[in-house]
């Protein structure tokens, strides 16, 4: 066992570098794959982000109450609220607080709000609650309470993101999986290659009894090689293009969104783990088809 | 050694070999002789269990190979040794990888190879050019590689595929030489040979089958006196010919 495997990899090594041109053609089509791979594992990643820090926001009903509403009354109801399915929290928002929060959010242009005659905000209960089911049920007994003007509730958007992100997820999935197998298809046909050159020696092989794993070891090592080399090049092609965007638009997209991105550090290292699993069992896959047809006795 | 009992092989409905029935003793030297296309590599291609029969069985080292399953056929083909016409010798390893080639492929540690190499290499007298590359070699020569690689791992029987065919007169009796003090060792010799005047000088058990019948089976000479093999004819019945390069 010890001799084969040292075997095995010592042969991986020298075809290798006797194939280097084929071996360098490899690692270009898997890296291109893992390339096109990275850039929708990046985009999900962002989405998918984005998202959850969207739902975070999302995870609380605002009621807002009359203001004739006692605050003896208001009690009773974070009460009855609060006793609620999934309900992790209620505090009270007076709208002195909330005008507050208001200006503060505002920044430098809160001098704006100075003008304001009057305090337009209402006083407001704020339910957290843990499942956005349960958010569902909170915005339906709130309305139902007496004093209550309004619930404000970001149900839809929120489905809306939902369903924007399984969709994304499902497509970049299945996208992937096509990836996947076009990149197999890829490298065992370049690796048949590297087995026609060698097919004299593969006959011999067979003849004086060796095993097909024994056959197969050289290559199936090869092919893991080449995935990994394609797996660590990759990985850096995404890390230097990634941070290259985020200088250049992150600025833009916190502005616009609200949102940071995903920074560099994270993604790479949950990348290139990725990338070395997809890389070398497309390596070894590919060679074990590419194999098949030379080992059938 | 090596039995057959009543084994029929047909491709489509050409007959590759019918109703066979022989056996081989240990210790045996047999020539396999007939015309191109009678069946003799059928019958070689049978031990090996390259194909499969349709019907009847064929017994190796003792055992039933007909329902050998293809994780068994490895060890099957290590007890039998081959050489080839064209000697098949990697031309990018030396005379001694090519031999230490047979044993690594079956999990042989570093310290066997360097011990038995060299015995097997002064057995068949190339010691001298064990650093050299196959095509440094006389086609002689090679075929002696060849021979050492055959039976570097002591096979119980060595099977030779027209041994001498690429090879003049004199080196071909040197190789019959190696040959049969191979046999004196123990080893049972299965030799596929046109070779008409090795045959009738060695005077060993000579098989021939013609039309996928085995037609004689007895000691003494070669038989097919008008029958002049072509180099071209012998070459495209090889075996072994399905070489890609």
């Amino acid at each position: 066992m010890f001799y084969s495997i040292r075997y095995a990899t010592k042969q991986a090594f020298v075809q290798v570098v006797r194939n280097r041109a084929m071996g360098v053609a490899s690692i270009f089509s898997i890296t291109a794959i893992l390339l096109i791979l990275g850039l929708f594992f990046v985009l999900v990643v962002n989405i998918n982000v984005a998202v959850e820090k969207a739902m975070g926001d999302f995870d609380t009903v605002q009621i807002c109450l009359l203001d004739e509403t006692e605050y003896t009354q208001t009690e009773s109801m974070m009460e009855t609220l609060g006793n609620m399915k999934g309900v992790t929290g209620t505090t009270y928002l007076s709208k002195e607080d909330a005008l507050q929060d208001w200006k503060a959010d505002w920044g430098e242009n809160a001098r704006m709000l100075d003008t304001l005659a009057d305090n337009p905000l209402p006083n407001s209960i704020i339910v957290a609650v843990s499942e956005l089911t349960d958010a569902n049920a909170v915005a339906e007994k709130a309305g139902t309470l007496e004093g209550v003007e309004d619930v404000i509730y970001y149900k839809e958007t929120v489905e809306k993101l939902v369903k924007i992100t399984d969709f994304m997820q499902m497509a970049a999935l299945i996208i992937m999986a096509f990836l996947v197998i076009v990149s197999i298809v890829v490298v065992s046909n370049t690796i048949k290659l590297t087995v026609f050159a060698r097919a004299r020696e593969i006959n011999i092989m067979k003849y004086i009894g060796a095993t097909n794993w024994f056959i197969r070891g050289p290559f199936l090592i090869e092919g893991m090689l080449i995935g990994l080399v394609s797996a660590l090049v990759s990985t850096g092609v995404v890390a230097l293009v990634y941070s290259k965007i985020m200088s250049l638009i992150a600025n833009e997209i916190f502005t616009i969104l609200q949102m940071p991105m995903v920074p560099v550090e994270f993604l790479v290292f949950n990348l290139i783990w990725i990338f070395i699993a997809l890389g070398v069992s497309i390596g070894a896959f590919g060679s074990i088809v590419s194999m098949r047809r030379f080992l059938d006795t | 050694m090596i039995k057959f009992d009543n084994v029929t092989k047909l491709y489509n409905s050409n007959v590759g070999l019918q109703n066979a029935s022989i056996e081989i003793a240990k210790r045996d030297f047999i020539f396999l002789v007939g015309p191109s296309g009678a069946g003799k590599s059928t019958f070689i291609k049978l031990i090996l269990k390259e194909i499969d029969a349709d019907s009847g069985k064929i017994q190796v080292n003792n055992q039933e190979i007909t329902t050998l399953s293809n994780r068994q056929i490895p060890k099957l083909r290590r007890s039998i040794g081959i050489v080839f016409q064209d000697f098949r010798l990697l031309p990018k390893k030396t005379v001694f990888e090519n031999v230490a080639f047979a044993m690594e492929i079956i999990h042989m540690s570093p310290r066997a190879i360097r011990r038995q190499v060299p015995q097997v290499l002064s057995l068949v007298g190339i010691s001298s050019k064990a650093s050299k590359y196959p095509d440094e070699l006389s086609a002689g020569e090679q075929q002696r590689v060849a021979i050492a690689r055959a039976i570097v791992n002591n096979p119980t029987v060595l099977i030779a595929d027209e041994p001498t065919g690429n090879l003049d007169p004199d080196t071909a009796w040197e190789i019959m030489r190696l040959l049969e003090q191979i046999n004196l060792r123990g080893t049972t010799i299965v030799m596929v040979t046109h070779a008409k005047d090795i045959v009738d000088k060695m005077g060993k058990r000579v098989v021939a089958i013609e039309k996928g019948h085995i037609v004689r089976d007895e000691f003494g000479s070669y038989g097919y006196n008008n029958e002049i093999p072509s180099y071209r004819g012998m070459y495209q019945e090889g075996i072994f010919n399905h070489n890609v390069l």
